[in-house]
């Protein structure tokens, strides 16, 4: 059935909110950007040189990026898996708690609450080499631990203060997910005598599969875009630059290097790359789900 | 009812309050903590000394933070009369010729009798163009010293200070045979490391007198002195004599932890050292290596300065004037250096210091004051004047960190640094023709 509004004027009127709130908050400063990547100008916007695609060339020529832009793959793809696997584990337990459900899944949501850069600072704290427990723990059982030094085990600190908070994200939307899952065919299949685990496999994960779909689009874009107040607060991209990823390699050479072409034609790029990899997402990986 | 006699109290009293209208002067800065206190302060004491001005400090996060608001704010044109931008921002600053004041010309033309060689020359030298002209008023300055424990000096039967990074090494090795883990770690590695290691021993670390000379200055740190002692540290991290802990000042924990006996750091974190160390400590000044020079030069600052902003009101720029003033009295001064740990900006302010005996009750104190002031600035030790020089600190960390972890040897890793930021300069120099 098909809603038909009086007049034409209306139905804009309804949307103009949203399209207002899209045309300032997104649509005004990608055209920003999109400008500014094509200049080069000082910090205080004094003089102001059109450069064409210089910001773009030194860009594409500079093998430091390319590295860059591998660890933001490594380091998102990390987010995402470990994010997700986690959070179904524990929403797939939750679900059959019966007792203190409420209480359970309360505490599993609440590290959602924490802004990003005080996750960062709390597993700063706890893996710092000379004084975190975790690192000392570490220590103890052998693991010479220090991520000031170590690039790979940077990588580890960064990826688990970026995950821990999506999980209660991720384990939100599991939740809900499993629920939906109708009881009846799951006793059909407890009859027919298959395992949990059986169970589970064939049919509870394909039942999920969109939601599953939906989490690794928002897990991926979240680790692209949102992630470098962790970054900043636990290892600043370092050591060396194992853990500057292009977002915060954005953010480093705008907001702190005050480099805005530089800065504003790096992230042309990363709205690129992000508008490919949802076009992919959508194209090849959709249509493997099931929506029921 | 009674919300209705509230507002009318507060109508009342934001009348009452805009009828003496003084002069409001905003001043951004990047004090947290006590320093924030401090601040907040002295502005209160300047507010309270006269009925013209109002000086109104802003927290505005860390230096980063506090310079790219107040950048910003001047593209927006709301820009505050008064912004504390750190030293590696100076260029930048400088270079932005349509937006500052600066305060040579300032204190000129307000009236304010300014004299410049009141100033210590070894911090304001960071701050003046090439005709000695103080652009900025320098606030908080400090530089880099050696802080030991003596207690694990002791117990490791050293009886004196290191003065050379030769006795730095034997001191490790004698700490790590009593027990100790670690000899040193230091805090801002390119700031002391590198930038201070030039300094100390008289030698270059970019073309054209480390830049005051132009923009076309190139990096020179990749030369023997630097790659000898980056390789000696970078054995140092393998044998223990050294333990790398990050670029910032986290290192502070090892030394707290008596983890490493010794720590290179800024001269302004005497005050949290001595809130947080449990046992007795030195302040020694920074080493210098025997052999590659007779008499070690002074080292540069860190820190900030204040820089005045365009687009305000000669009003404003007269409380402005006025404030600047009042800072650089002896007794504010003084205050301010002995409360904080930065060094005093000018000699009345060293010498009330000294009178009032603080030195002689805080031993340690004095070492900054000391080092800055032996002989007179070099070329090579006036400071560094570098554009985009925070990008560069970024590629010297990873360049040194590279050492650190054995992955590269000092003189690749040097070149490659030098090569990256020498590509930072350029960019800097086009974007300020």
């Amino acid at each position: 059935m098909t809603v038909t509004f009086p007049q034409k004027s209306l139905p804009w009127l309804l949307l103009l909110p949203q399209l207002l709130i899209t045309a300032i908050f997104f649509l005004w400063p990608a055209e920003q950007a999109l400008e500014q990547a094509f200049y080069q100008e000082d910090a205080f916007g004094l003089s102001r040189e059109f450069v064409g695609l210089e910001n773009f060339l030194d860009l594409f020529t500079d093998p430091l990026y390319y590295q860059s832009i591998l660890t933001t793959l490594v380091f998102s793809f990390s987010v995402a898996i470990v994010g997700m696997s986690l959070a179904l584990l524990l929403a797939v337990m939750a679900d059959r708690v019966i007792r203190g459900k409420l209480a359970y899944q309360t505490l599993l949501i609440w590290p959602y609450a924490v802004a990003p850069a005080l996750a960062g600072v709390l597993w700063w704290i706890l893996f710092d080499p000379s004084m975190g427990p975790i690192a000392l723990w570490l220590k103890s059982a052998g693991v010479d631990w220090n991520h000031y030094l170590d690039g790979n085990q940077a990588m580890i600190l960064v990826v688990i203060a970026s995950t821990w908070k999506q999980i209660s994200y991720n384990f939100l939307f599991f939740l809900a997910g499993l629920q939906a899952v109708p009881r009846s065919l799951i006793e059909a299949a407890a009859i027919d005598g298959a395992s949990p685990f059986k169970r589970f496999w064939t049919i509870v994960f394909p039942l999920l599969s969109p939601t599953t779909f939906f989490l690794l689009v928002v897990n991926l874009v979240y680790a692209f875009f949102e992630t470098f107040g962790v970054i900043d607060a636990t290892t600043k991209g370092g050591p060396g630059q194992s853990t500057t990823t292009l977002v915060y390699k954005v953010f480093d050479d705008g907001f702190v290097g005050l480099d805005l072409g530089g800065s504003a034609a790096q992230s042309v790029v990363l709205m690129a790359i992000v508008g490919l990899m949802t076009v992919i997402q959508f194209r090849f990986i959709e249509r493997k789900v099931q929506y029921s | 009812m009674h919300n209705l006699k509230l507002a009318s109290v507060v109508v009342g009293l934001s009348i009452a309050s805009s009828g003496f209208a003084a002069t409001q002067i905003e001043w951004w800065h990047a004090m947290g903590g006590a320093n924030g206190e401090k601040v907040n302060e002295i502005a209160k004491a300047f507010n309270d000394s006269q009925d013209a001005y109002e000086v109104k400090p802003v927290y505005k996060g860390n230096y980063t933070e506090t310079m790219t608001s107040a950048i910003a704010a001047f593209r927006a044109k709301q820009q505050p009369a008064i912004v504390q931008v750190f030293e590696v921002g100076t260029a930048s600053m400088m270079a932005a010729k349509g937006a500052i004041y600066p305060v040579y010309k300032l204190m000129r033309e307000s009236g304010q009798s300014f004299d410049e060689s009141a100033y210590l020359s070894a911090v304001t030298g960071y701050y003046t163009n090439s005709d000695g002209q103080m652009l900025s008023m320098p606030f908080n300055s400090s530089t880099t010293v050696l802080y030991y424990n003596k207690d694990l000096f002791k117990k490791a039967g050293i009886s004196q200070a290191p003065k050379t990074w030769q006795e730095v090494e034997s001191a490790a090795k004698k700490l790590q045979a009593s027990g100790v883990t670690c000899g040193f770690t230091t805090a801002w590695q390119s700031w002391v490391q590198l930038e201070n290691l030039s300094a100390r021993h008289n030698v270059p670390f970019a073309t054209l007198d480390n830049g005051f000379g132009g923009l076309k200055t190139e990096l020179k740190f990749n030369g023997p002195l630097q790659v000898a002692h980056v390789t000696k540290m970078g054995e140092w991290q393998k044998n223990g004599v050294f333990s790398y802990s990050g670029r910032t000042n986290d290192g502070a924990a090892k030394f707290y932890s008596q983890e490493c006996g010794m720590f290179t750091e800024s001269s302004a974190g005497y005050a949290g050292i001595k809130r947080n160390a449990k046992f007795d400590f030195g302040v020694a000044e920074l080493p210098y290596w025997e052999g590659k020079v007779k008499q070690p030069s002074n080292t540069i600052i860190g820190g900030a300065s204040l820089w005045v902003l365009q687009g305000h009101s000669k009003e404003e720029y007269k409380g402005v004037a006025s404030f600047l003033s009042y800072l650089s009295r002896a007794s504010v001064q003084a205050d301010w250096h002995q409360f904080s740990g930065y060094l005093p900006i000018t000699k009345a302010a060293y010498d009330l210091t000294k009178g009032q005996g603080f030195y002689a009750a805080n031993p340690g104190t004095e070492t900054g004051v000391m080092q800055m002031t032996t002989g007179t600035p070099t070329a090579n030790t006036k400071g560094l004047r570098l554009g985009n020089f925070v990008q560069i600190r970024g590629i010297i960390d990873e360049a040194l960190e590279s050492v650190w972890s054995g992955d590269v040897d000092a003189q690749t890793a040097l070149n490659t640094a030098v090569e990256r930021g020498n590509v930072q300069l350029r960019k800097f120099e086009k974007a300020n023709d």
